[in-house]
Order: C-alpha cells, then sequence, then structure tokens
C-alpha cells in the first residue's frame, strides 16, 4: 500500500488498496448502525403489547435497518473486496480509472451520511421529533411517499440518499467492467479468472443495467413530491403499479448483486481449504451468467398479490422456479468441491460451509414463494423476513465474513485469531438460526410484517422472544469480531505472503501488497497459477523488489471535491432552496473540469 | 490509425476509456428505455387535456430532427479532421456540431415554452409529466453534450487538442451519436406514432 501518512493522502487516495479500506471501515460502521436498529426492532417485538419506540419510530427503524443493511453495508462490503482483491487477482497495477474509484466511495459515503443524518435533524424541519428517518419500507411503495401521505421530510432524505447512492454503484460499476476485461495480466483468459472475480463482473453488469430504472423510477416518484406530477397517482389516470414495476425490475437484480459476490467469496475459499480446484470452474462461471441474466424475467413474484392475471403470475412462477436451476446446481458444486478434499477447518472455512447450508435453507423457503396461491398466503408476513434473512444474512453475511477472515491477513498483513474467530462463528450461526428460523412459524401463524406490536392472542409471544434471543445472539458473536479485530491489530502474527497455500495471484505478493502490488506483472499460464498440478508446474512468485523503478499515480483532491457537489443538490430538494441546486452542479462541474485536466498518468 | 493515440496495452485490445463507455452507452439504454416505456404505458390515460394531436407540432419538430441528424455528420467530420492532423476543419466541424445542439435545445425551449402557453405543464396530466421529463431528460444530455463539445473547441483553439487527442474526439462522438439515436426513437415514438 502506499507509504503516504496523513489525513490528506487518505483523502486524495487513488490506490485501490486504500480505497478498499475505506470501503470496508464505512460499511462495517454502517453494518453497526443498521444492527442496532435490528436490535430495536427486535426489543420491540419481544413480547406482545411492546412499548420501547412509537410506531412512527418503528416505521424509521424498519425501513432504515434494510436501507442500510443493503446499500450501506452489504453492497459496500462486497465493493470493499472488489476494489481490494480484484486487482490483485488478475495481475493488475491498480483499477482501469483510480480516481473514479475514490469518486465512487467519496459519493457513498456522502449518500450514507445524508441517509443516517435524518435521525437528527428533525428540528431543523420543524418536525417536531428528533427523527425524521425515512418510513416508507425499503421498497418505498407508492402512492403512500407521495407528499399527500408523507408530508415530512423523510421521503425526500430515502430518495435523494438512494439516488446518490446509485450513482456511485454506477460509476463503480463502468470502472470494474473495464479493470476485469481490460486489465487482465499475460494469460489470465477469461476462463481462468478466478471466480470470485467472476461474480463481480456478472454483478457489476447487474449494476449499470439495474440502477438506472430506479434512478428513473426515483426521479418520477421526487417529480410527484416537489413539481406536482401525477407519476403515480389515481387521480390523474397513473398508477402506483408503475412504481411496483419499475422498483422490483431493479429490486430483483439487486438481490443477485448482493447474493453473487459472497458466493464468488465462497467458490475461492473453499477450494483453497479442501486443497482442491474447484468442482465445474466452468458450471459455476456460466450458472452465474445464468443467474445474471434470469434475474431480469422474474421481478413480478414480488407483486403476485398485486392480481396481474393468471397468464402474468404463470410466466412469473415458471420463471422463478427455473432460476433456482443455476442456484442449486452451484450448491453442488461448492459440495463437490469440499467431497473427498483435505479440509482444514479454519474459520474462513466454517462461514463458507455455513454460506451453503444457510443459502440452501433461504433458496428452499424462495422457491415457496414462486408458487403464487402460495405466496398470497405467505405474502407481507413474517415468512417472508425469514426467507430474505437466511438468504441476505445466512448467504451474504456469512459469505462475506468468509472473505473477511480470508483476505484479513492480506488486507491488514495481520492474522486474526483463529479461536475467536470459531467463537465468532458459532455464536452467529446459532444466533442467526435462533432469530430468523422461527420467524417461519411466525409468518405462518398469521403475524404480518411492518407491525410495530401485536395482541397476546396471536399465540407467536414465546417465538417472538426467542427471535430476539437470537437477535442478541448475534450481537454478542459481532462483538467478539470487533474483540478479534482490536486483538489483531494489536497482538495479530504477522502475516506471510500466503498464510493460506492460496491459488491465486494476491498470494504471490506481500501482504499488505506493496503500492505497485506486482514487482513484475506475472505472467498466468493456468486457472490455478499458484499450484502445482498434472498439467502445470506452480508459478514463480515475484520478487521482493521491483526490477526497476515502478512509476505510480499521485493522488487527487478533483473526485472528492466533485463528490461534494451531490449533496449540496440534495440539500436543494430537501430544503426547497432553488440557489442551492446551482452551487451543488457548479461544484460537482468544477471538481471534473480540474479532475479531466489535471496530469495525472496511469 | 497512422498517428495511433497513446494508448495502454488492454487485454482485449480496446481502449480503456471507450469500452467504459460504452458500458455507460449500455446503462443509458435502459434509462432511456424505462422513460420512454413509461410514457407508453400511460399513452391516452390523461383524463383532462391538452392531448398530444392537439399540441404536438410535427413539422416544426421535424427541422429539430433534421437539425440533430445534421450535428451527428458534422461530428463525423470533426473526428475524421482531427485524425488526419486537419486542426482548421477540426476547429470548424466541432464547432457546427455544438451549434447545431444549442440550436436544437433552442428549439426546445421555444416548443415548450409554446406548449406551456397552450396550457401544457408538467402537472396538466400524464402526457405532460411523461413527456417533459423524457424529453427533458434528452435535452439535458445534448447540454452536457454541448458543454463537452465547446470544452474541446476551447482546447483546440488553445492548440492543447490535436491527433493524440482522437480517441477523446471519438469517445465525444459515441456519446454525441447515442443521444441523437435516443431522439430518432422519442421522435418516432412520441411524435409520429399518436
Amino acid at each position: 500500500m502506499s507509504d503516504a501518512r496523513g489525513l490528506s493522502s487518505w483523502l486524495t487516495t487513488t490506490d485501490h488498496k486504500r480505497i478498499g479500506l475505506l470501503y470496508f471501515w464505512t460499511a462495517l460502521a454502517f453494518f453497526l448502525i443498521g444492527g442496532i436498529e435490528a436490535l430495536f426492532i427486535r426489543v420491540q417485538l419481544a413480547q406482545p403489547n411492546g412499548h420501547l419506540v412509537s410506531a412512527e419510530t418503528f416505521n424509521q427503524l424498519f425501513t432504515m435497518h434494510g436501507t442500510t443493511m443493503i446499500f450501506l453495508a452489504l453492497m459496500p462490503l462486497s465493493s470493499a473486496f472488489f476494489n481490494y482483491i480484484i486487482p490483485l487477482q488478475i495481475g493488475a497495477r491498480d483499477v482501469a480509472f483510480p480516481r473514479l474509484n475514490a469518486f465512487s466511495y467519496w459519493v457513498f459515503l456522502l449518500g450514507g451520511l445524508l441517509l443516517n443524518a435524518s435521525w437528527l435533524v428533525g428540528p431543523l424541519f420543524h418536525a417536531g421529533m428528533l427523527n425524521v428517518a425515512p418510513d416508507g419500507g425499503w421498497f418505498g411503495y407508492a402512492n403512500l411517499t407521495e407528499r399527500q401521505f408523507s408530508p415530512g421530510p423523510n421521503i425526500d432524505f430515502w430518495q435523494l440518499g438512494l439516488q446518490t447512492l446509485g450513482i456511485s454503484s454506477l460509476a463503480a460499476g463502468f470502472n470494474f467492467i473495464v479493470t476485469i476485461l481490460n486489465l487482465r495480466a499475460p494469460g489470465m483468459t477469461m476462463m481462468r479468472l478466478p471466480v470470485f472475480t467472476w461474480m463481480t463482473l456478472v454483478t457489476q453488469f447487474i449494476i449499470i443495467t439495474a440502477f438506472p430504472v430506479i434512478t428513473v423510477a426515483l426521479v418520477f416518484l421526487m417529480f410527484d413530491r416537489l413539481f406536482g406530477t401525477h407519476f403515480y397517482l389515481t387521480s390523474a389516470g397513473g398508477t402506483p403499479i408503475l412504481w411496483q414495476h419499475l422498483f422490483w425490475l431493479f429490486g430483483h437484480p439487486e438481490v443477485y448483486i448482493l447474493i453473487l459476490p459472497a458466493m464468488g467469496v465462497v467458490s475461492e475459499v473453499l477450494p483453497t481449504f479442501a486443497r482442491k480446484p474447484l468442482f465445474g470452474y466452468p458450471v459455476v462461471v456460466y450458472s452465474g451468467i445464468l443467474i445474471g441474466l434470469m434475474g431480469w424475467g422474474v421481478w413480478s413474484h414480488h407483486m403476485f398479490s398485486v392480481g396481474l392475471g393468471p397468464i402474468a403470475d404463470s410466466a412469473f412462477a415458471a420463471t422463478s422456479m427455473l432460476i433456482a436451476i443455476p442456484t442449486g446446481v452451484k450448491i453442488f458444486n461448492w459440495v463437490g468441491t469440499l467431497w473427498g478434499g483435505d479440509i482444514r477447518g479454519t474459520t474462513a472455512l466454517h462461514f463458507a460451509v455455513g454460506f451453503v447450508a444457510m443459502f440452501t435453507i433461504g433458496g428452499l423457503s424462495g422457491v415457496s414463494h414462486a408458487s403464487p396461491p402460495a405466496d398470497l398466503q405467505q405474502t407481507d408476513t413474517y415468512y417472508v423476513v425469514a426467507h430474505f434473512h437466511y438468504v441476505l444474512f445466512g448467504g451474504t453475511v456469512l459469505g462475506l465474513f468468509a472473505g473477511i477472515y480470508y483476505w484479513w491477513p492480506k488486507m491488514t498483513g495481520r492474522l486474526l485469531s483463529e479461536s475467536l474467530g470459531k467463537w465468532h462463528f458459532w455464536l452467529q450461526f446459532v444466533g442467526m438460526n435462533l432469530a430468523f428460523f422461527p420467524m417461519h412459524f411466525i409468518g405462518l401463524l398469521g403475524m404480518p410484517r411492518r407491525v410495530y406490536t401485536y395482541a397476546p392472542e396471536l399465540g407467536v409471544g414465546g417465538l417472538n422472544l426467542a427471535s430476539t434471543v437470537g437477535a442478541f445472539l448475534i450481537a454478542v458473536s459481532i462483538l467478539v469480531f470487533l474483540l478479534n479485530v482490536w486483538h489483531s491489530a494489536r497482538h495479530g502474527r504477522a502475516a506471510p505472503n500466503d498464510p493460506w497455500g492460496g491459488a491465486t495471484l494476491e498470494w504471490s505478493i506481500p501482504s499488505p501488497p506493496p503500492a505497485y502490488n506486482f514487482s513484475v506483472i506475472p505472467t498466468v499460464t493456468s486457472r490455478l497459477p499458484r499450484w502445482k498440478t498434472e498439467h502445470h508446474e506452480a508459478m514463480r512468485d515475484p520478487p521482493a523488489t521491483p526490477p526497476a523503478p515502478i512509476h505510480m499515480p499521485g493522488g487527487s483532491w478533483w473526485p472528492l471535491v466533485a463528490a461534494c457537489g451531490l449533496p449540496v443538490m440534495a440539500l436543494s430538494v430537501l430544503t426547497h432552496t432553488l440557489w442551492l441546486v446551482f452551487a451543488g452542479a457548479a461544484i460537482l462541474i468544477f471538481g471534473i473540469y480540474r479532475w479531466a485536466f489535471e496530469p495525472f498518468e496511469v | 490509425m497512422t498517428h495511433a493515440a497513446v494508448t495502454h496495452h488492454t487485454s482485449m485490445g480496446l481502449d480503456n476509456r471507450k469500452m467504459a463507455f460504452w458500458a455507460f452507452i449500455g446503462s443509458e439504454c435502459l434509462l432511456f428505455t424505462s422513460l420512454i416505456s413509461t410514457y407508453l404505458v400511460y399513452k391516452g390515460k390523461s383524463v383532462v387535456g391538452p392531448y398530444p394531436p392537439e399540441i404536438l407540432n410535427i413539422p416544426f419538430t421535424s427541422v429539430s430532427t433534421f437539425d440533430l441528424l445534421m450535428s451527428s455528420l458534422m461530428m463525423v467530420l470533426a473526428l475524421a479532421a482531427v485524425q488526419r492532423g486537419d486542426m482548421k476543419w477540426g476547429k470548424i466541424w466541432l464547432f457546427s456540431t455544438a451549434l447545431l445542439g444549442l440550436v436544437f435545445l433552442g428549439g426546445q425551449v421555444l416548443e415548450f415554452t409554446e406548449f406551456v402557453h397552450k396550457g401544457l405543464t408538467i402537472s396538466t396530466n400524464l402526457f405532460g409529466c411523461t413527456f417533459f421529463v423524457l424529453t427533458g431528460t434528452h435535452g439535458a444530455h445534448v447540454a452536457v453534450g454541448v458543454l463537452w463539445l465547446l470544452t474541446l473547441w476551447v482546447r483546440a483553439l488553445q492548440g492543447k487538442l490535436g491527433p493524440a487527442n482522437a480517441m477523446t474526439v471519438e469517445i465525444t462522438g459515441l456519446y454525441w451519436h447515442f443521444v441523437d439515436v435516443v431522439w430518432i426513437v422519442i421522435f418516432t415514438v412520441v411524435y409520429l406514432i399518436q
């Protein structure tokens, strides 16, 4: 990593490794905030007639919990790995557009701060309470979100935050597509790419196609709220169903944006600790591509209860069942990789195996939603909450923790404690099952989602209490993880280049890598360059010192300056102050011009 | 290309910026598809007038469309001139492209003003909402393109744009032609097929 020190070296950095670390710590902070919101929700629901928070605050809590976890915790945690690991895995010195990469990070940070500022700025809007956080659910259904039903600034924070975050994701999407396609080391053909890199590529294609759709949906909502248009208003002949279509056209691909990177991580971790190549590499890659494509044809299964008619319902039921096939294929590939392997039970492997098991449960309950008659019973109940927490927590979070334990030594230069790691894993594994498994029954017994309390007669008090205990077990497991992080920073053993015997290029260089990554760009001759196989010798790692000086681009202030224009424009919408939008645009344009014309040799 | 621009070696043999731009254009396609689909879904659903046949001026917009098509021709000529190192014509064609873009924007301003005078604002009916947001988004894209072209033109006047920057001009052209193609679709869907 770059040797420069001081605050300005971080504010101006264009080093993909530093930006990866910025993404990691920021996403972790938002993950903790989202987790605390979840604990509030669980305490409120621990017993019937709970009264910890008001109904109004409860709406804000579940909206911000979902929005934060999806857009501010899980997507950017994946981005942390995209940033840090992808250039290392493909044998590159940085991403294709280092300054655009910095811009993506700053826009993400500012968008996240904008969203979360809504917790504290109620008095500025004369709201009569401290918190004016978004309260329309993470899906923000119109026409609840229209001015008529949501007059406060809550929904404006939400739509502006998401528009800002979308810009960050889109910029990163273009950057990583070009990086992966164009910056591969000699010999690194597409079918030699590590599976994590492949899944990242598919994810980026989904991002650049799905985010424009939600941007349009949000712009319509913003215009409805600001300028009196009627995009989602029935009074003028419009329909709120338009929002649902646009939102889920984005929203379903979004769930694959969340899960594919974790699938990629697991496809790296399992082979390393089974000492076996991934079973059926091409099938895993093609299944990932197929998931990315089919993810576009299933959105209306979120809308079965709308009543779109038997033909639409049948078609979307069929596609939703079909998409389980490439996903199921991958499960068999992972099991096949472990089968007969020389297994080392590291913490990373625990999380990866946990991912496979938990994701399978979430997948199975997911297929049950694909049947419209069954879905009509499940929709808007806790059964759905159980399903997507098995997929997003049991799947994405466990998968990303597998990545954290696997790549931590590479990213920080220190090892994490394996014994604390095992404590973390088992607490989290037991905690998540205790928290989320009872929700299947809570839902089937008739408890709706998004209600701030329930009557004792419903008979779900005991199950809810169990779920709350599980949520606190998860919280304890996260504290153990933070303890492990602290312990690693203070007392952790220095990591060698390759603590695990990994097959991919990132393990051939020091931990953490020098600013230039590879002293000599490697030439790749096989899919597992660092392993000796029947057909290939293991590669020679690059020398410790570069044979010739390597020029790396310096930092730049302009991505940060340009990014600052966006929240100023958002402020204009929040406060209905016209001149601010011009001020924000001026900052953005000024930043972009300075950026375009500064000398910056990549 | 004889005066090869300074390009780094890339795995696909395609310039990084150009590839990023193709990805960007792919993304923009989804943006305009969402806008145009919404227009089509809400077509004929307005409960109050003015309705499209009462207000759309096809002869006027045909001239605007022709103007924008000609600007694409200017763009092609500008790129060809820059590539062969003929910066005198490069400057002329770059400026002409931007000028025709400005004429198009002027036409849009006139059209919008006239519509408002005839009682169609963005909040009048569904036609107003979908029409202004769709064509307004396109107009914003043209405005960005004009700003970009004028920047290149100023750089050329300063002598800072030459054959070595042909790739920059080519990418500007990609954007400009894309915006032009989107207009062909909008003109067809909104104006011609009523």
